[in-house]
């Protein structure tokens, strides 16, 4: 197997870095905003990006995660049930404005996945998209808000986030055959 | 770790991961009935069917909960008002009901054994309900659940079964399942409510109930099945209430930071005082709630696979 380290810890800061600053320019500010990670590493740098966002603007935002698991399209499609994870939602996101964190952008089916859970806990007046990897291939029309890296992969590859609170190192590496 | 099960039968078959497995994903469960919208898609265009031949509250509202939470489309039948009352045998309901298509058969029958002949020849999957005396798996994973979320583990506990052993598939479902997670069982029982032999299910065997609660960290009080006894089985409800019912005066040899279970239908001054019934630590509505979320991990990780 072929891997290629597209990413350092260097680098994975940068980009959250830079992505909050972006967050607080086009919404003036991060008043009423909500963080929504996709476990299991989407959550991880939602914690992130919630940090880096309030050691900027000095606001402590509710950040939180989203399971898609229970939402997905290929429920049944599969050999096996996918392993749930955990959905904490902590405060009310009616007119809240909603940041989904992943840790790779693919399909969209996650995303899409994830808006309907979101939507079935309330009616939020907008939500964006922050993404680390945005890797292509998209089957749906999603577009991220924020990207904290383009990766242009071919199918028969894998993007990997590893992240030190459950890898031990902060990198991103593509994988091929 | 997946489960690859057709059905969900009993405890004795089920591997230390698969309970798990099952009870990881039920903790999971347990966040979707607190949501305003208590609903999710998942099993949506799937169908149970819950086959009650005994009377049932509180299992049949909870699986019927659980599959309509998890978007699937749930049908009751119970034996008294439908053609079961006719004359039909279980095998000729099931074969019928089986033609019009459903994913599931939740199973509950008087008759020990009887949802692992109905699995034999259908297709779809079936979990038991509770079938005589034999088993109640969904019961005994939510009590697994249960007093792992309020203690923390299952290992190295040591769990107190009381009363009707010898007609309690509760009993029977549990002494697998917390043996299998680690756990040290006891029960106890007056000697004609004592099935012989029960100590090599892996549990010990004790007389009184106050000898048995000294050490323990967990007590299940068990109702007396009078509907199962076919000769009496003590003198008097009252006799049977002084010496193995649970009331503070026996509970005071207890450790301070026990917990109570009982399935239920509870009989308020027979097995247990009704003070301790209604006490913080009684668990009894914690079992209930859990039961709505190992009912929902069942049929996610049953019907969530492929049909293939």
């Amino acid at each position: 197997m072929n891997t290629k380290n597209i990413m350092d810890a260097k680098g994975i800061e940068r980009a959250l870095t830079r992505i909050a600053h972006e967050i607080i320019e086009k919404n003036k500010g991060a008043e009423g905003m909500v963080i929504l990670g996709i476990p299991t590493r989407g959550a991880y740098i939602a914690k992130r990006l919630k940090d880096i966002l309030k050691s900027i603007e000095g606001v402590d935002l509710p950040v939180g995660a989203v399971d898609a698991t229970l939402y997905r399209d290929d429920i049944g499609m599969k050999q096996e049930q996918p392993i749930l994870k955990e959905t904490d939602i902590p405060v009310s996101i009616d007119n809240r404005k909603i940041i989904i964190v992943d840790d790779v952008l693919f399909t969209g089916r996650t995303i899409r996945a994830a808006m309907n859970v979101i939507m079935d806990f309330g009616r939020p007046s907008s939500i964006q998209l922050a993404v680390l990897i945005d890797r292509g291939h998209k089957e749906l029309p999603i577009r991220p808000d924020y990207i904290g890296k383009n990766v242009p992969t071919s199918m028969q590859e894998e993007v990997r986030v590893h992240l030190q609170e459950i890898d031990g190192i902060d990198e991103v590496v593509v994988e091929a055959e | 770790m997946r489960l690859k099960r057709k059905d969900i039968l009993t405890i004795e078959d089920l591997a230390k991961d698969e309970i798990e497995l099952i009870l990881s994903t039920a903790q999971s469960f347990k966040e979707v009935s607190e949501r305003e919208i208590k609903k999710v898609p998942t099993l949506r265009g799937r169908t149970i069917i819950n086959l009650f031949y005994e009377a049932s509250t509180r299992t049949r509202t909870s699986f019927e909960i659980a599959a309509k939470r998890m978007s699937a489309d749930a049908i009751n039948i119970s034996a008294s008002s439908s053609s079961v009352a006719k004359g039909e045998t279980l095998k000729d309901t099931a074969k019928n009901l089986e033609a019009m298509n459903p994913d599931c058969i939740v199973l509950r029958h008087p008759s020990s054994g009887a949802p692992q002949v109905l699995a034999g020849f259908i297709k779809c999957s079936v979990i038991n309900a509770g079938d005589g005396s034999h088993e109640h798996p969904s019961q005994a994973l939510l009590d697994l659940l249960t007093v792992k979320e309020k203690l923390g583990r299952i290992d190295g506990l040591k769990i107190v079964i009381v009363g009707d052993i010898s007609h309690s598939r509760v009993a029977r479902s549990n002494i697998y399942g917390f043996t299998k997670l680690g756990a040290e069982v006891s029960v106890v029982a007056p000697p004609t409510m004592m099935p012989s032999g029960i100590a090599s299910m892996g549990c010990n065997v004790k007389n009184r109930i106050e000898d048995a609660i000294t050490d323990a960290d967990v007590i299940m009080m068990l109702r007396i099945q009078l509907e199962r006894h076919k000769v009496p089985l003590f003198p008097t409800v009252r006799e049977y209430s002084r010496l193995f019912g649970l009331d503070r005066k026996k509970l005071g040899k207890a450790k301070k930071d026990i917990v109570i279970l009982h399935p239920g239908p509870i009989n308020r001054g027979v097995e247990i005082a009704s003070d301790i019934a209604d006490a913080p630590y009684s668990l009894i509505l914690d079992q209930v709630k859990n039961g709505v979320a190992v009912r929902m991990a069942l049929f996610y990780l049953l019907l969530g696979g492929s049909r293939e």
